[in-house]
């Protein structure tokens, strides 16, 4: 029953999930920070030294508030709600290579919880189930804004995930597998996506910031219009659980375009500089999460830089330019196959 | 565990669909409908045919049922503003569902010899499998359906556009 392999996987993914919310409750932090710096600010730096302790100190609030729920709302979606926003942000984790094999008393490892056949498509359809938390959440507050928010949040990342999908099938196209693993790895060394797919780079990022409703496309809470979106009537841990779902989705997106576009665990030289396979499975890791990193600061980078859109011209950007432009990026794809092929 | 599995399935798909049309709410209708598309989905992936089950999910519960659910939201429907259906209508959706039945009964009861004549094959599913199949045996029906789905994305396009002359 309790196989090397099972007790492997099980310590992978507890270690998965703690790291994933540290990550996330640390991007909370860093967002402020980031802030801070652009708008030349110090931040939060009174919990602990340079204000490390923040988080938690604002996790303690969290749940020390008190805790409403309005009186006419379906208390049982309303709980659901943050509930599904919070499940579906954790579930796409389990397919991402977080490093190649790694040996342990001559067994080796996956650093990945498990290679699905359908890699791409899983974390595309736990994108497009994601939209549910915050729908739910909204109608159930039984609020005008609340429900505005939840009905932009469901067009906005329906219209976004078909350029999306578009821009996922040109990348299939070229690497020829819907495995995230088979992917990681055809990328070795310095053959990452980017260089194949840049245009398609380009759109998947886009839509990464609309379905993580990230600035410039943060337009279900938007605060001007919208008091706080679908999240107006939450308080307590309830509204963090929508909060951290934000950070979490952030962190998750990063992994995933790091592991598509750039390489995942690979990184230059790294079958040339002569360390063991565990010492480079290690450091592909350190250098995944590098990645990632720089991604999470991309996505605060942009939200601090670029003012929102409005929703017209949201809606505008997505039909009519990202996704004939992802067509059109599958049809040069098809084109450039063709032509080395023959 | 597959055959516990496969009636736990069951259970949740039969059930929900039972929801679906005892709730009082249409939004609860609706949310009872996803529950029941992911146990479908959840018998695909029992067969092994892990992509249909994904774009399963990917088409129904991730786009229509997005749909569905803030259409409903809209209208913001409930028990008041409700038409009053005549019985007419209500005896032809009898005999509509009726024949829904014979039909369905009709297909389902000829499939014991296919299955003694073509053994399950549980490679099918994969996409590798699927894409020679449908590119190969199956290649006219496929490109047949995808007109069908160009015709009504432009069919879409022409009812919205008012102003086309």
């Amino acid at each position: 029953m309790f196989t090397p392999d099972l007790i492997f996987k099980v310590i992978l993914i507890l270690s998965i999930f703690v790291i994933t919310l540290v990550i996330a409750m640390y991007s909370t932090y860093g967002e402020r920070k980031v802030a801070a710096f652009m708008q030349d600010r110090l931040g939060p730096n009174r919990a602990g030294i340079f204000g490390i302790l923040q988080p938690l100190a604002d996790g303690v609030k969290m749940f020390m508030k008190e805790e409403l729920i309005p009186d006419i709302s379906n208390k049982v979606l309303f709980i659901l709600g943050p509930c599904l926003a919070m499940t579906t942000a954790l579930m796409t984790s389990a397919i991402i290579p977080w490093g190649s094999n790694i040996n342990i008393a001559g067994t080796d490892f996956s650093l990945q919880v498990t290679d699905l056949n359908i890699g791409v498509l899983y974390v595309f359809a736990v994108t497009s189930i994601g939209v549910y938390g915050i729908m739910i959440g909204g109608w159930a507050s039984n609020n005008k804004y609340s429900l505005l928010g939840a009905l932009r949040a469901s067009s906005q990342m329906i219209s976004y995930e078909i350029a999306m999908g578009l821009a996922i099938i040109a990348l299939i196209m070229s690497t020829g597998t819907l495995s995230l693993k088979e992917i990681s790895a055809a990328q070795a060394g310095f053959h990452w996506n980017i260089f194949v797919q840049p245009l398609g780079f380009l759109i998947f990022i886009i839509c990464s910031f609309a379905e993580t409703n990230r600035a410039p496309f943060d337009l279900p809470e938007c605060e001007t219009e919208l008091v706080g979106g679908y999240h107006t009537e939450y308080s307590s841990m309830k509204l963090g659980f929508y909060l951290f779902a934000e950070y979490i989705n952030m962190f998750i997106a990063s992994a995933v375009i790091s592991t598509l576009y750039f390489g995942g665990y690979n990184f230059p030289f790294m079958n040339s500089i002569g360390l063991s396979s565990n010492a480079v499975a290690i450091l592909g890791v350190v250098f995944l999460f590098a990645k990632i990193f720089f991604f999470i600061f991309f996505f605060m980078w942009v939200r601090w830089t670029i003012p929102r859109f409005r929703y017209d011209q949201l809606m505008r950007l997505g039909w009519t330019v990202l996704i004939p432009l992802a067509i059109f990026n599958i049809l040069l794809t098809g084109a450039i196959i063709f032509a080395t092929n023959n | 565990m597959t055959q516990f599995l496969f009636y736990f399935l069951s259970f949740v798909a039969v059930s929900a669909g039972l929801m679906v049309i005892t709730a009082k709410n249409p939004v609860h209708s609706v949310l009872y409908l996803i529950i029941a598309f992911f146990a479908i989905a959840g018998h695909y992936i029992l067969l092994n045919a892990q992509f249909l089950a994904i774009v399963h999910i990917i088409v129904y519960a991730g786009a229509i049922m997005v749909l569905f659910l803030s259409v409903i939201m809209l209208l913001n429907l409930n028990k008041d503003n409700e038409p009053a259906k005549s019985n007419v209508l209500k005896l032809a959706a009898v005999v509509a569902a009726g024949l829904l039945l014979v039909t369905f009964s009709g297909t389902l009861k000829g499939t014991e010899s296919i299955i003694a004549s073509q053994p399950f094959d549980d490679q099918i599913g994969y996409v590798k499998a699927l894409g020679k199949v449908l590119f190969n045996d199956f290649l006219l029906p496929f490109e047949v359906s995808a007109l069908l789905l160009l015709s009504a994305i432009i069919g879409a396009v022409v009812l919205v556009k008012h102003d086309l002359k």
